[in-house]
């Protein structure tokens, strides 16, 4: 007996494609729990942290198979237990918080069904017990009114509580290890660090020991007592959080850190283009949103100036208009009030009635690079129709324009015959980038186009558009849920809650104190790269009684 | 366009199961044998070569007589040609109409989606069946008739798809990002979402023939369809119908023909959409 | 949305569209070119029979007032007359409609549970031999027509083995055993048919909720198989079980036309399949409406269990 919770010993798992072929997707795996503490597994998508907190509870997802090792809890091997016997440990000895709450409670039974089934059909508490104890969980966990919320079906309440709620249900057993899969990766920033705080109060006064999977190392720096680095299913790095974070002995961890979502130390004014620049794009006094009878609003009176060549951030939570605003310049949404000018002269509201050189110089980069390529053409169409519908090129200068693109955004010309899904995210991102190039535009809306990337890949792309920028004098809107991003490569902010801007200006006056209430909290929720930044910041929000948007 | 069709045969072909091959290579000869049924006959349709009904296979008749003393052989050929030709017309009827109007509906929305879509709805409400009865009821039996009120029928089936396939594929970005260069309609349709719906559509056009061959054969099979002297393959069922009192398997061989090509066609489709089922996990097996 | 109102619209919703169906039968059984009468008689029209056949039609009347004059009578009970014989409908159809009552309610009896039964057991093991088996021969089934099954059936029991009679003749039978015997080949025809279809489309709509995300915490929660299959899985799969079922109501109706044609059932199907033949208008509309209208409430009926079933109506935010 090691006297840990769990070890973790040589674990490699496959994926099993149809003909039987095995590739391996996590190899040879070791690490362990002791008795409460929090281990993180850290690593972007596809190093296999999901797929080795499952198979703690010797669970694999359908096409993968187990190929070697031990997970061994309390001397036994989970592994090697009969299906009976895993789930006889999975729910009361181990258990499991999912990434995405709202999609993993059943919609059919209410919540107190589902948080009090594991104690009821094990028969180790009462439907009564069970009852209170959940009650009692939910009061730990500030959920609002806890003796009644349960009654609720998941529908009924929202995302940050849902996410609460299921970290109560994986606590009713009192279980010996809590396994939080991105627990908080689906929630805004402002809610996340109140979720954040929660599980870790929990997992403090319970004793319990915790697997934390994410792909933020400044989130896992708040809970973690040890940090497991991965990549491509293989172990990177593995020891205590302080020295991981602070001396970190591979260039794999340091790129992490580097890359991490974190505000810079110091927010660098870039006025010098940005004074230069000339009057390029007015939005005055817009208005917009859905509806008939225009019954929700999702633009309220928004007015914003873009010089040339330079970049105006725009900031919000998911519901805050920013994306409909990028919408209604583009051309794709019209505005019920308002207008949007060009050098001066308005554009028209519809797409239809832009005229193709308006067209052209306002061009729009999508959030999702895999669905913003036609999965059926080749690069070389995908860059070459707006060379063709923009300029009329014919088919010599287009095969030459898409290698000079291609180049520009730091790809092979010979990615030309490739189809998307022969391309990286990043890639992707960069044909996508490229695309818009192709347009010849003074200004370019970014939506969200970091934020679906690893945070290895988003830092070069967001390299990638400051060169572009240089060379170019391209204008950018770049739209972000992300303020650290944002911060980085920002001349000037527009920050905007419920259809609002509330508050805009060059990027050091905004986000250098004094400021505006919503703009201090989102800046309070960016975590840092430093163990017990999240008790400090929750000190200063009780103290000035400042509350998550969601809630 | 070449180079996708190369490239995604290319793609199947690799997975291609025994089971998948055969149905292929059957539904190849099926098709030939429509196409040359002339040819290949040994006699001609409606020739009456012996006073027997229901005779054995033997000298030049290769499946024996039928009810008339003809070569069943050599009906069947002409039978096959007919059901197939009939049925490929209804389908490729159905699918003009539909996926245009599918498509139209998914892409322009609004007014016109709701209009069209309530009508489906409508004209879904109507087992295929009764509209069929009544047309026949007030038109007659003719193969004109069927072939249009079958393809009308089907179409709207052809419709729900198309629009399903249209609506998911206009939300994706790829689309809205040509929308927002300026490119028209028509650009929109051919380059940016047919190339995306193809694969389904042709799953569905196998099913859509499928379901004509059956629905034509029955109505035959009834003597509401193909009206003698012409023979489908469900008019040859019909007509033979007594030759099991006789003992022989006469109605079976028609039968049979109809099952090949229908069973091929359902395997085939059901291969290329089980290729990405999704496994149910493990722990519930 | 309150789930009263709900099934309220939807009731509305379905009177609405068997009022569109009633005018598709009407318009669809008149859409005759040049004179009607002539049509209908063919080369044995006398100025007599042709004047009598145009009074007895109304047809000198505008369409739309035949129209609703056809409608009010129906909607008070009554078929009209046949223009074959002259019979009244109403008693025609009257004799019949139970018949063919009894051998889809039969049908549905045996095929409903038998085939949600298949679909999830081929559901719960994926790609394992028993759902190879269940998958290949549905498909087998939905691919060959209903009357060649039929004529498959005849030829083994009724033809070879003669222990069934191949023909539905339910006017001398008498007691449950009888019935048994007259039934067992019509109903096992139609059942083949109905099973198959409706044991697929449960296969794929059970597996879509087992693959889903509520199942797979369910699992890491460590829930035992059965009471996920019953308890987590079941209450989301009713609804689509439910549509599944409905919609195969439409290849019960077609099957049941062609079935009761082959055995000489005498049943409403083969009423119509006469009418046609002779092209007997009023009969031919009788029919139709009362096999759509029996369609859409079905539908209806489905639509609305599967609205109760969804928790998003029955417990709004």
């Amino acid at each position: 007996m090691t006297g840990n919770v769990i070890d973790v010993k040589n674990l490699s798992v496959d994926a099993i494609a149809k003909r039987g072929e095995r590739t391996p997707i996590v190899q040879d795996i070791s690490f362990s729990v002791a008795p409460g503490r929090v281990v993180a597994l850290i690593g972007e998508s596809g190093s296999g942290k999901t797929t080795i907190s499952l198979a703690c509870l010797g669970y694999t997802r359908p096409g993968c198979a187990f190929k070697g090792g031990e997970i061994l809890l309390d001397g036994t091997d989970v592994l090697q237990l009969d299906l009976v016997g895993r789930q006889q440990v999975r729910g009361v000895d181990i258990s499991y918080v999912a990434q995405s709450a709202a999609a993993s409670f059943n919609s059919a039974l209410s919540i107190n069904r589902q948080v009090t089934e594991i104690p009821q059909i094990r028969n180790l508490m009462s439907r009564e017990d069970a009852t209170r104890k959940a009650a009692a969980l939910y009061g730990e966990l500030d959920l609002p009114s806890p003796e009644t919320i349960g009654r609720r079906y998941p529908h009924q309440v929202s995302g940050g509580q849902l996410q609460r709620l299921m970290a109560a249900m994986a606590m009713m057993c009192s279980p010996k290890l809590l396994i939080l899969d991105e627990p908080t990766t689906a929630l805004d920033v402002t809610t996340q660090i109140e979720v954040l705080q929660a599980f870790k109060n929990l997992v403090r006064e319970n004793q319990t020991s915790a697997i934390y999977v994410s792909h933020d190392l400044a989130v896992v720096a708040q809970i973690a007592d040890e940090i497991l680095v991965l990549k491509d299913g293989r172990m990177v790095e593995y020891g205590p959080t302080e020295t991981i974070i602070t001396v970190p002995r591979e260039d794999y961890t340091r790129q992490l850190i580097a890359a991490a979502h974190v505000m810079p130390e110091e927010v660098k004014q870039r006025t010098s283009r940005g004074e230069k620049g000339s009057h390029l794009l007015s939005v005055n006094g817009v208005s917009a949103g859905y509806g008939r009878q225009r019954e929700v609003a999702a633009l309220l009176d928004v007015s914003l100036d873009v010089r040339a060549a330079e970049t105006v951030g725009v900031m919000g939570e998911s519901g805050s208009g920013k994306s409909t605003l990028g919408r209604v310049i583009s051309g794709l949404m019209t505005p019920w009030q308002g207008e949007v000018l060009l050098r001066g002269r308005p554009l028209a509201a519809s797409l239809k009635q832009r005229t193709r050189d308006e067209l052209r110089e306002v061009q729009i980069v999508f959030q999702m690079a895999d669905v913003a390529l036609n999965p059926r053409h080749v690069v070389e169409k995908i860059l070459g129709r707006p060379l063709a519908f923009y300029f009329g090129a014919d088919r010599r200068a287009i095969e030459k324009r898409v290698g000079e693109l291609l180049e520009l955004v730091g790809l092979d010309p010979a990615f030309a015959r490739r189809f998307p899904r022969e391309l990286s995210g990043g890639q992707k991102q960069r044909v996508n980038l490229a695309r818009a190039l192709a347009a010849d535009p003074q200004l370019i809306i970014c939506d969200e186009i970091t934020s679906a990337l690893d945070t290895v890949v988003a830092e070069a792309i967001l390299d990638l558009l400051v060169s572009l920028q240089d060379r170019l004098n391209v204008a950018y809107i770049f739209i972000s849920h992300d303020i650290s991003t944002i911060a980085r490569i920002a001349d000037r902010v527009a920050v905007m809650r419920d259809g609002e801007i509330v508050e805009a200006g060059p990027t050091a006056e905004v986000l250098q104190p004094p400021h505006h209430d919503y703009t201090d909290l989102l800046l309070r929720s960016v975590p840092d790269l430093k163990v017990g930044w999240l008790e400090t910041v929750m000190e200063h929000r009780r103290q000035t009684g400042q509350q998550a948007a969601g809630n | 366009m070449v180079e996708r069709v190369v490239m995604s045969l290319r793609e199947a072909r690799r997975d291609l199961t025994p089971t998948a091959t055969l149905c292929l290579l059957i539904i190849c000869l099926i098709l030939l044998a429509a196409i040359l049924a002339p040819f290949l006959a040994p006699h001609r349709e409606g020739e009456i070569l012996t006073t027997g009904s229901f005779m054995s296979p033997g000298e030049g008749l290769f499946l024996g007589s039928d009810y008339l003393g003809r070569d069943l052989f050599s009906r069947l050929f002409y039978g096959l040609r007919l059901t197939v030709v009939v049925s490929l017309t209804i389908a490729l009827l159905a699918f003009l109409v539909g996926c245009s109007l599918g498509f139209l509906a998914a892409v322009l929305g609004g007014r016109f989606d709701m209009l069209i879509s309530r009508l489906v709805d409508a004209l879904i409400a109507f087992p295929a069946i009764m509209l069929a009865l009544i047309v026949i009821t007030a038109l007659g039996p003719s193969i004109p008739v069927l072939v249009v009120t079958i393809a009308f029928i089907d179409s709207t089936r052809v419709f729900r798809v198309a629009r399903a396939l249209g609506v998911d594929i206009v939300v994706q970005d790829y689309v809205e990002a040509a929308t927002v260069r300026g490119e028209r309609f028509g650009w929109l349709m051919w380059h940016e979402i047919l190339p995306n719906a193809l694969v389904p559509l042709a799953a569905e056009f196998g099913i859509r023939f499928t379901y004509a061959i059956l629905f034509i054969s029955a109505l035959s099979f009834l003597g509401l369809g193909v009206q003698p002297p012409q023979a489908d393959l469900g008019v040859l069922i019909r007509e033979n119908m007594q030759g099991l009192l006789y003992g022989t398997f006469t109605p079976l061989y028609p039968a049979l023909c109809i099952a090949a090509i229908t069973i091929s066609i359902n395997l085939l489709v059901d291969w290329y959409l089980r290729r990405n089922d999704a496994a149910s996990p493990e722990d519930l097996q | 949305m309150n789930i009263l109102s709900v099934i309220v619209q939807r009731l509305g919703l379905g009177i609405l569209t068997v009022l569109i169906v009633s005018i598709l039968v009407f318009v669809g059984t008149e859409i005759l070119p040049g004179d009607v009468a002539y049509a209908i008689l063919g080369q044995g029209a006398t100025p007599e029979l042709v004047a009598n056949i145009q009074e007895r039609l109304g047809l000198d009347e505008p369409a739309h007032l035949r129209y609703l004059a056809w409608l009010g009578e129906l909607l008070r009970g009554d078929l009209g007359t046949s223009l074959a014989n002259g019979a009244i409908l109403n008693d025609v159809i009257g004799e019949r409609i139970g018949n063919t009552v009894l051998l889809a309610a039969v049908t549905a009896a045996i095929a409903v549970p038998l085939s949600v039964v298949l679909g999830l057991i081929a559901s719960t093991r994926p790609d394992s031999a028993i759902d190879r088996l269940i998958s290949t021969s549905t498909l087998a089934l939905i691919s060959v027509p209903d009357f060649l099954i039929a004529v498959l059936l005849v030829s083994l029991f009724a033809v070879q083995l003669g222990w069934l009679p191949a023909i539905a003749n339910l006017n001398r039978v008498d007691g449950f055993l009888e019935y048994a015997r007259v039934l067992a080949l019509p109903v096992t025809a139609l059942s083949f048919t109905v099973m198959a279809h409706m044991a697929r489309m449960t296969r794929s709509a059970v597996l879509n909720v087992l693959t889903s995300s509520p199942i797979e915490m369910a699992i890491l929660k460590g829930v035992p198989k059965w009471r996920i299959i019953l308890v987590h899985a079941l209450p989301n799969a009713i609804a689509p079980i439910i549509n599944v079922i409905a919609l195969n109501l439409a290849y019960l109706i077609t099957g049941i036309v062609v079935i009761e044609s082959m055995f000489n059932f005498p049943g409403i199907g083969r009423l119509m399949v006469e009418g046609v033949t002779t092209r007997d208008i009023p009969l031919v509309q009788a029919a139709a409406m009362i096999f759509c209208s029996t369609y859409v409430v079905l539908n209806l009926a489905a639509d609305i269990i599967s609205l109760i079933a969804n928790p998003r109506v029955r417990h709004p935010k």
